[in-house]
Order: C-alpha cells, then sequence, then structure tokens
C-alpha cells in the first residue's frame, strides 16, 4: 500500500514524461510549448503535494485556535513563483511562435528547418 | 650602466628600434635604414660590454615580474647565452648591411615591414639568450616564431604563404604539443625551472621517463630541425636571402640549438644525463640527422635548398657533440655554433649575392662565376672550406674540440660520423667550388653580370674574414665556454 | 554615517534591475544606450568594490529586510562570487560601449528602448545568481537572465534566430525545471533552500535516495544551461544569429554563470556528503569534458562561418572548465575558475573584434573577409591577439590557463597523461582554425567589390583593442585572476572530504 499512498509521486513523474515526450517528439510549435507547459505542471504538483501534512489545514493563523496542524505555505509560495515563471516562458514562447510564423509562414518544426536550408 | 641595466636596454633595444624603424621610414628610407644600422650597433655594444664581467666569472642576473607562483620573468647572463647574444647582435649589424644591398637590388617591396619584423625578432633572439628559466625562455621562443613568420612569407604569393604556413604549423605544433608539456612536467618535477648549473633534474626524475622528457624537449624544440621535425627550414627557403641568413645563421637555429644545449647542460645536467642510460638515444638520432641530411644536400641542385639541408646536419652535428656529454665536446658544441654561423652566414650572403647580380639559382648554372664575382666566390669557398672543416677556417677549430670530446668519451660513433659527415660535406661543396673557379662558362646562358651590389659584397667580405679569424682569435671564447663544464659540480 | 558597502551585494542586482524600467521608459534617441551604459558601468564599479573587499578578507553576508537566515533571503559574495561579477559586469559594459552603432543598425528605432531594458534584466538576472545563497532565489535569478537573453538574442534582423532561440528556450526551461525538481527534492529531504544550511543538514540524509536523485537533476539540469556536451546543441545557433554585440556579452558570461552554479553546488552541497559518490562527479564529467573539448574542436575546423565556428570553440572552452572541476583538486579547481575568467577576455574581444569586421563586410563566412586585413588592420590586429589568447601563446590569459590545466593534470598519474595529450591536441586544433581566420584574412585575395570601405569606426575599435589588451595584461600580470581562483578553489575543496 505504501506504493499507492505515493501516488502523487507517481502523477508527477508520469506528467514529466508526458511534457517531456511532447517538447522532444512534436514537431508543431505550439504542441512543444504545451508540452513545455505540461512539464513545468508536474513539478508544480511535486512540490505542492509535498507541502501538504496530513491533517494539516490551510496555514492561516485564526485568533483563539492553538496547536491547529498546518500545510507548509513554503513550498506554496515557491510554486506561485515558479508558475509565474512559467507563464512568462510560455508567454514569451508564444510571442516567438508568432514571430516565426510571420516570418517562415509555418509552425512546424521540419518546415522551418527546410526553409532555412536553402 | 650596470650589468643588470645592460640585460633590459639589450632587450628593450631592438622594439624601440623597431618603433624607431616605423616613425623613421616616415621620413625616408636612408634615414630608416640608418635607424636599423644604428640600433643594431647598439644592441652589439650594449651586449659585447657584458663580455669583461662573463670572462671573470660574474653572473649578472635580472628579475622582472613574477607571473604565476613560482614561475617569473628573470634574465641572466651565462657563457653560451653570453655568445649566443654576442653572435647575434655582432651578425645583426652584418645582416643589416647585406640587406640594404640586397632589398634594394632586387627591388624588393615592403621593406618597411621587414626591417621592423627583423628588429622584433632580434629582441626575441636576446630574450632568449638571455632567458633564466624555461617559461621566460618559451616565452620568448614563440615571440621569435611569430615575428620570422611575417618574414618568412615576405613575398606573399601563394607558394610562399603555403611554405609560410609549413614553417608556423611545424614550429607551432612542436612548441605547443611537445615543448610546453616538457616545461610544465619540468616544473612539476623539479618545483622550479630556473637554469642552474648541475641541472635540476637529479634526483627528481629517473629511468625511461628522463629519456621521454628528452624526448620532448629536443623534438618540442622545433628550431633545431631535428629529424623528422625538420621540414620547416626548407620550406622556409622561400623568403628573401637575408631572412634565410638570419633564419639559419644567425637566429632561429641557433635558438634551437642553443636551447637544447641549455636544457641538456643546465636542467638536466651533463653528468646526470650522462649516468642514465635512457637519455642515451639523442646520439644515435642527430648522428643520423647528420648523414641523413647531408645525403639529402647531395642530391639537391637548388643552391639555396642545399645549403638548407646542409644546415640541417651542421645543426644535429652541435647537438650530437653536446649529446657526446664530455666537456671537450660540449666546448666544441658552443664553439661550433659560432663556426657554424659565421660560415653559413657568408654562403646564404654569397647565395643571395648571386641570385641578386645574376638570377641564378642552380648549381649548374654557376660554371665559371667565380671570374665574374670574384669577391663573393672568394667568400663562398672560405664559407665551404669552414663547414667541411678545413683550417685556416673557424670550422676545423670547432671540429677539433668535438673530435678530442668524442675520443675523450670513447664515443665510436660519434667519431665515425665526424668522419663520414666530413667526407659528405667535402662531396658536396668542393664540387661547387671546383665549377665556380675552374669550369668555363656555359655559353648558353644568360652571362653578363659582375658583382653584387656594393653592400651586399661589403658583408660578405666581412662574414668571410671573421670565418678565417676565428681560426686565430678563438682563445677567449674558448675560455669563456670552458666555465660552464667547470661550474658542473 | 550610513556604511553603504555593507549594502553592495544588495546593490548590484538592484541597480540593473531598476535601471530596466528607466531605460524603457526613455524614448529619445541613444537615450536608452546611454541608460544601459551608465547602470552596467555603475554595476561593474560595485563589483571591483566587491572584489576589493573579498582581496582584503571581508565576508560580505547579507540578509533581505533583516530576516535572519536560514528563515530569511541571504546574499553573500566570495572570491568566487566576485570573480564571476566581474566577469558578468565587466563583458556587458564593454560590450555595450562598443555596440552602440552596431545595434543602432540591427534593430529598429522604436523597439531600442525595450532591447535595453532586456539587456539589464539580464544584466540583472545574471549578477543576482553569484550574489544569491538561496537556492530558490537562484532560479529565479536563473529564469529573469534566461528570459531576457531569449529577447536579446532575438532582437535582431536575422530570422533564423527566431527558431534558435525557441529551441534554447525549450532546453534552457527544461534545465531550469529540472533544476527546480532537484532543489525541490533538497527542500523535501532537508527542510531549507539556504545554501549554507543545505550544506549542514544534508549530512543526515546523504546516503538517501532522493538526494542522489536531487543531485542527478540538478547536474543535468545545469549543464543543460552550461552548454556541456552533449547537451550543447543550442548554443552554436543561438550565438550565430544574435546581433553581434550580444553575441560578445553572451559568450563571455552566460554559460559560465550555469558552469559557477554546477561547481558551486557540487562542492559546497554535494561532495562532502555523498560519502562513496564523490568520485561520481568526477567519473561522469571527466570524459564529457574530455568528447567536448575534442569534438567541439574539431567541428570548429570546419566551419566556415566565423560566429559559428567560435560559438563551437566555445563548447571546447566549457570543456576545459569542467575538465579542471573534474579533477577535484585545488589545482584543477584554481585552473577552471581562471578559466572562467580569461576565457572571457578572449572569447569577448574575438568576439569584438567580429563585431568590428561585421561593421565593414557585407557576411561574416571565411570568403567574405578574404584579404580584410589590407583595409582593416587594426580590426584584425586585435583578432590576432584575442586569437592568439585562445590558442594559449605564451604571454596571454589563455597560456595561463592552460599552465594551470596541464599542471594539475600531471599529478593525475596515468589518467592525467591522457588528458594533456587531449588538451594539446584541441590546443593544436584551435591553433589551425584561428591559423584558418587570419590567413584568409591577411593573405586571401581582396574582391575590389565586396572589400571593406575602411578600418572599423572608432568606438567599438577602441573598446575591441581593450579587450585584446586586457588579455595582454592578464597574461603577463595575472595575480588578480589567480588570486580569486586559488581562493576560491580552497574555498570550494575545503568541504570535500
Amino acid at each position: 500500500m505504501e506504493l499507492l499512498g505515493l501516488y502523487h509521486y507517481w502523477v508527477f513523474a508520469i506528467l514529466l514524461m508526458i511534457g517531456f515526450y511532447a517538447v522532444i517528439a512534436k514537431s508543431n510549435l505550439i504542441k512543444k510549448l504545451i508540452g513545455l507547459s505540461i512539464f513545468q505542471s508536474a513539478v508544480f504538483l511535486l512540490y505542492i503535494t509535498m507541502g501538504k501534512v496530513d491533517g494539516g489545514t490551510a496555514p492561516i493563523i485564526q485568533a483563539g485556535v492553538e496547536n491547529a496542524v498546518f500545510s507548509n505555505p513554503l513550498p506554496q509560495v515557491l510554486i506561485l513563483t515558479a508558475i509565474v515563471v512559467g507563464i512568462s516562458t510560455t508567454a514569451l514562447g508564444l510571442g516567438i511562435v508568432v514571430r516565426i510564423k510571420e516570418e517562415y509562414g509555418s509552425i512546424e518544426e521540419s518546415d522551418i528547418q527546410e526553409i532555412d536550408r536553402r | 650602466m650596470s650589468s643588470s641595466t645592460a640585460i633590459l636596454v639589450a632587450l628593450a633595444l631592438p622594439l624601440v628600434g623597431a618603433l624607431g624603424i616605423a616613425l623613421a621610414a616616415r621620413i625616408g628610407n636612408n634615414v630608416r635604414e640608418g635607424v636599423t644600422l644604428l640600433t643594431a650597433s647598439a644592441l652589439a655594444w650594449t651586449v659585447w660590454g657584458l663580455l669583461p664581467e662573463l670572462m671573470a666569472g660574474g653572473r649578472p642576473a635580472v628579475s622582472l615580474a613574477e607571473v604565476l607562483p613560482g614561475v617569473e620573468i628573470a634574465f641572466s647572463v651565462e657563457p653560451l647565452g653570453m655568445l649566443f647574444a654576442a653572435l647575434a647582435s655582432l651578425l645583426w649589424i652584418v645582416n643589416s648591411i647585406y640587406s640594404i644591398g640586397y632589398m634594394r637590388g632586387n627591388r624588393e617591396s615592403h621593406q618597411t615591414r621587414f626591417y621592423i619584423f627583423f628588429a622584433i625578432a632580434l629582441g626575441a633572439t636576446m630574450g632568449i639568450a638571455f632567458a633564466d628559466n624555461l617559461f621566460t625562455l618559451f616565452l620568448f621562443y614563440e615571440l621569435l616564431t611569430l615575428s620570422t613568420y611575417p618574414l618568412v612569407a615576405h613575398k606573399g604569393d601563394a607558394k610562399t604563404v603555403q611554405s609560410a604556413r609549413t614553417y608556423l604549423g611545424i614550429l607551432l605544433t612542436t612548441s605547443i604539443g611537445l615543448l610546453l608539456p616538457a616545461i610544465i612536467w619540468t616544473y612539476f618535477v623539479a618545483g622550479t625551472g630556473t637554469f642552474t648549473a648541475g641541472g635540476i633534474l637529479a634526483g627528481k626524475l629517473e629511468g625511461p621517463a628522463v629519456g621521454l622528457l628528452l624526448g620532448l624537449f629536443v623534438f618540442g624544440i622545433g628550431k633545431a630541425a631535428v629529424m623528422p621535425v625538420h621540414r620547416w627550414l626548407p620550406a622556409a627557403m622561400v623568403a628573401p636571402t637575408p631572412v634565410s641568413a638570419l633564419l639559419h645563421a644567425v637566429a632561429v637555429v641557433k635558438a634551437g640549438v642553443f636551447t637544447v644545449t641549455k636544457v641538456i647542460v643546465y636542467i638536466f645536467g651533463i653528468d646526470f644525463l650522462f649516468a642514465e642510460p635512457s637519455g642515451g638515444w639523442l646520439l644515435y638520432v642527430t648522428a643520423f640527422t647528420v648523414i641523413a641530411a647531408s645525403v639529402v644536400a647531395l642530391r639537391q641542385s637548388n643552391l639555396k635548398r642545399m645549403l638548407a639541408y646542409s644546415t640541417i646536419g651542421q645543426l644535429s652535428f652541435v647537438l650530437m657533440a653536446a649529446a657526446i656529454l664530455k666537456p671537450l665536446a660540449e666546448i666544441g658544441a658552443a664553439v661550433h655554433m659560432v663556426a657554424h654561423a659565421f660560415g653559413k652566414i657568408t654562403l646564404f650572403f654569397a647565395a643571395g649575392a648571386i641570385y641578386t647580380a645574376s638570377k641564378k639559382t642552380e648549381i649548374f648554372q654557376l660554371r665559371g662565376i667565380g671570374h665574374r664575382m670574384p669577391w663573393t666566390m672568394t667568400a663562398f669557398t672560405i664559407g665551404a672550406l669552414s663547414m667541411i672543416g678545413v683550417p685556416p677556417t673557424g670550422g676545423f677549430v670547432s671540429k677539433w674540440y668535438i673530435l678530442a670530446g668524442a675520443f675523450q668519451a670513447e664515443n665510436y660513433i660519434a667519431i665515425a660520423t665526424i668522419v663520414l659527415s666530413t667526407a659528405l660535406n667535402a662531396a658536396y661543396f668542393l664540387p661547387i667550388i671546383y665549377l665556380a673557379w675552374f669550369a668555363p662558362e656555359d655559353k648558353t646562358l644568360q652571362n653578363e653580370h659582375g658583382e653584387a651590389p656594393f653592400a651586399a659584397v661589403l658583408a660578405l667580405t666581412i662574414t668571410a674574414a671573421l670565418t678565417l679569424a676565428f681560426f686565430f682569435f678563438n682563445g677567449p671564447l674558448v675560455l669563456l665556454e670552458a666555465q660552464i663544464v667547470q661550474a658542473t659540480p | 554615517m550610513i556604511d553603504w558597502s555593507v549594502h553592495l551585494p544588495a546593490l548590484q542586482v538592484i541597480v540593473p534591475m531598476l535601471s530596466a524600467p528607466l531605460a524603457l521608459l526613455l524614448r529619445p534617441r541613444g537615450l536608452a544606450w546611454a541608460a544601459a551604459v551608465a547602470a552596467s558601468l555603475f554595476s561593474f564599479a560595485i563589483a571591483i568594490m566587491l572584489t576589493i573587499g573579498v582581496l582584503a578578507g571581508r565576508n560580505f553576508n547579507y540578509q533581505m529586510g533583516n530576516w535572519p537566515a536560514p528563515y530569511g533571503i541571504e546574499l553573500g559574495v566570495d572570491a568566487f562570487s566576485a570573480l564571476v561579477l566581474l566577469v558578468i559586469t565587466g563583458a556587458s559594459s564593454l560590450a555595450l560601449l562598443a555596440g552602440r552603432r552596431s545595434l543602432d543598425s540591427d534593430i529598429e528605432e522604436e523597439r531600442q528602448p525595450l532591447f535595453y531594458a532586456a539587456w539589464l534584466l539580464a544584466l540583472a538576472g545574471l549578477v543576482g545568481i553569484p550574489v544569491a545563497a538561496d537556492a530558490f532565489n537562484i532560479f529565479v535569478f536563473m529564469e529573469i537572465s534566461s528570459l531576457a537573453s531569449y529577447v536579446l538574442i532575438a532582437g535582431g534582423r536575422d530570422r533564423r534566430a527566431l527558431p534558435a532561440v525557441f529551441k534554447y528556450l525549450m532546453m534552457g526551461t527544461i534545465g531550469a525545471t529540472f533544476y527546480l525538481i532537484g532543489i525541490g527534492l533538497i527542500y523535501l529531504m532537508t527542510g531549507t533552500l539556504n545554501l549554507a544550511d543545505m550544506e549542514l543538514r544534508i549530512h543526515e540524509v546523504a546516503d538517501q535516495k532522493p538526494i542522489l536523485v536531487a543531485a542527478g537533476f540538478i547536474t543535468i539540469g545545469l549543464a543543460l544551461k552550461a552548454a556541456v556536451f552533449p547537451l550543447h546543441v543550442w548554443l552554436p545557433n543561438a550565438y550565430t544569429y544574435a546581433p553581434n554585440v550580444v553575441t560578445v556579452f553572451l559568450a563571455a558570461c552566460a554559460t559560465k554563470v550555469s558552469l559557477y552554479l554546477l561547481l558551486r553546488f557540487d562542492f559546497f552541497v554535494f561532495q562532502p556528503n555523498l560519502v562513496g559518490h564523490d568520485v561520481q562527479f568526477s567519473y561522469f564529467l571527466m570524459p564529457l569534458a574530455v568528447l567536448a573539448i575534442l569534438i567541439a574542436s574539431c567541428v570548429a575546423l570546419f566551419e566556415k562561418n566565423l560566429k559559428r565556428l567560435f560559438a563551437y570553440s566555445s563548447v571546447a572552452q566549457i570543456g576545459y572548465i569542467l575538465l579542471g572541476a573534474s579533477l577535484v583538486s585545488v589545482a584543477g579547481l584554481t585552473a577552471s575558475v581562471v578559466h572562467i575568467f580569461n576565457h572571457a577576455l578572449a572569447k569577448g574581444a574575438l568576439f569584438l573584434a567580429i563585431a568590428c569586421l561585421a561593421t565593414r563586410v557585407s557576411g561574416l563566412r571565411l570568403e567574405n573577409i578574404s584579404g580584410a586585413a589590407q583595409r582593416m588592420p587594426w580590426t584584425m590586429g586585435a583578432f590576432a591577439l584575442a586569437g592568439f589568447s585562445l590558442v594559449g601563446i605564451p604571454g596571454t590569459t589563455g597560456f595561463i590557463s592552460k599552465w594551470y590545466l596541464i599542471s594539475a593534470a600531471f599529478a593525475e598519474g596515468s589518467i592525467g597523461v591522457a588528458l594533456i595529450v587531449a588538451i594539446v591536441i584541441s590546443s593544436l586544433i584551435a591553433l589551425a582554425y584561428v591559423w584558418r581566420v587570419l590567413e584568409a584574412a591577411y593573405f586571401g585575395d581582396i574582391n575590389v567589390n565586396t572589400a571593406p570601405a575602411g578600418e572599423a569606426p572608432a568606438g567599438i575599435l577602441t573598446v575591441t583593442w581593450i579587450a585584446a589588451l586586457a588579455n595582454l595584461y592578464f597574461g603577463l600580470a595575472p595575480s588578480l585572476p589567480v588570486t580569486l581562483a586559488s581562493s576560491a578553489a580552497e574555498s570550494l575543496l575545503r568541504h570535500v572530504p
């Protein structure tokens, strides 16, 4: 049961690999970006799930409540930052794809390589 | 001035001179030539001024900067370095006189560039001669390679560029590929790279490693032209003759054998190397080069190429003498550096004079030329006799010492090589002398020409006279070089 | 009296970061460039002050907002950081000073403030990494600098920069994400993100799998960013198609910072704690370093485009840095760190000279620069000097690095000999490809129609010569980088058992 209890790690690993596969194997630039997003989401999951304490609640101090068990707030903060970074990266990536479309007329990697070779 | 200052002046002078040449060129060609001669004379005066102190046993030194911990740029003067520096500075004056005649006689282009890099090359030579440790020597050794490249590639046409590429390629490949690891290995093992009497490797290195390190040094010092890293020498023949004279008599090859000798005497130590069996291969390799080069020279029809292979043979002759590892032979090696310099520079000057006057480059074209160019061919004859080792020329003196050293060491290989090479030298020089003086002129060739330009003739007369004078006045030199071997503990 | 020097680490990051929006607001011609130059030079001055402090033995530890470590975010500068800071700010200043006209022609006027803002953000990110002592902070700075550099690379006129930058974005983000996974796992096991604290706490959990996995992820992630062979494939195209001045900046410092981070993590955090695994680092990285050195040099030999030739040369030089580090000795690490400095100087000067050439010639292939030395002697002179430094001719910075590297290799016995052979062979190959360029420029036939009209403009030429002469200066008087490097090597190794 230990193994299944750690299912969040499995999800992390599977999402990671799906994202990675998409980045490498797909030739459409948008699909690559989507893969990259999935890849990054896997990492977000890792952090957030590691912060969850068994039986823990939201990490907000309430007046009058003593000995509350809180989930770890730090990973959540870290992941917010990482999500922002991820968004910026995706936005930049999409901007580049738009420009590539303008310059090359295609967003398939094979087409772009073909055009550059000429 | 004090000796330390003199050393620094000797190094700075050619570089300042180079600057002066660049500026003087704007005023006029004669001013430019004047600056060259002035710089050369000042340099010779400074360097020879150090001689009395050296003869008395002094060893002036100066340290410039510590580049890395334990590695510094420092200079010191000892007998071998003194010999090399004195030789180079003296011959620079003569070479400059000759260059003026040759470059103007052939209406060569880019003369200013030529004189500037010549001066820089001489500056690098001084740095090599006076280097106190391996790092400083390596620094100036590379500077010499780089500064002589524009001289070799002077003509600028495709074939010249190709040959210059061979020149640079072989020299830089050997120095970066073999010499640099050898130097770092030495620093690593001995903790220092300073040239010390008796060597610095005794007790630090033994067995096959000694032979290996020696090999890295000998083949890494490509300027010594030991086979098989000798190919650059014939390739560099595309340069104008004053450059060939500089390369093959004054600076580059002398820097090569000087460096090897210095490494043998001051890094390995004569006694240390003698006791190490793994160092014995040097004798055989150099002996082989002597014979092989002489055989190849026999088969050349181009005069300059023949002289090139003759040089290769003579260089390994010096190294073989050094490899005998006995005091008399070491003295002979040092003395032969001088004798060969005088003789070879005379021969090259003569070859260039012949080309300038008559555009002839092949040996068979020289029939009867002695009557048209008496001064040139007399000088050529003297130089050739010096190469063979006939009295009363300088070459005889050095052969004498080397033979004595070989007998002392009972080194029969060396003795046999000396005898054989003398015979071979005679075999390729005597026919030329015969052709020039005793054969009738070939009427089918263009023969209406006279002597070479005055400056060229003056220069080669001076060097021929030096070759003869060396036979009579070599005492002080021998005394000086004896100091090296006496200092060996 | 306020002691400003205490705040230097923070100022190092804040100055370029705040100047970025400032540059954005400066619309009139040239003002954005001026603001960027000013900020860059100011950062350089701060880096120099930090270096002086470090050399005097001062320990810079700064707590943001006065929150004590390890709860708060800590900034710290030691010898290694100071050296890297000098390289980054120096490269940025030189590149900007030289690049006014070159950038004017490469980037449309209305985009220039945006471009310079991006440059300053890249600078802020890059200097943030050596200064930060908190692992996650490093990640943030790393991504700031990367994203800004993507903008810089794609900013020019060459459309081929776009697919190149897309690939760089993909690989760079994967690298950064791997790094993120790594520090996440470490946080999971030790509960801290502060580097110094991590080092202490990893002790207890050193033999557990997550730490090993974390080490793996971090190493690979940073290797991707640092263009370690065979993860270097984004580099050649990115450097080639970026605007010339951007290449100067990036070639000098972008990958170096990731290498700094790699060394920092592997020696500070991991090495002392991975009992039995301390050789994993060397067994893994040494062969990769050797492959990088040999293969990248060979590829460079056959390249005809100048920028791509020297981009591959950079991959080889990164191999040298890794080789020194993989020897895990003081001599080896000194060689590595000093080469970070020396290579930045050499490559910076080289790419500056190429930028000079680009102002006058029609293209940057070997056939375009044929005979260029006749019309542009000063440019080619600087190029030759920088090229000699790359090869390692004595008297130049490259020689100092080679000396240390070969000395360090000698101490390794028989493996050392093999390494020396590899180093020597690659130096000879470097000689060959530098010589190819010099020969084309000096002895090539000049085509009157496409020949350069004259020498490069004085501004860029002066900066190029400053960089080239710096190679000569630090080749003969390398006490500054050597002192910093030895100090860095010792502190990195102090932690290795």
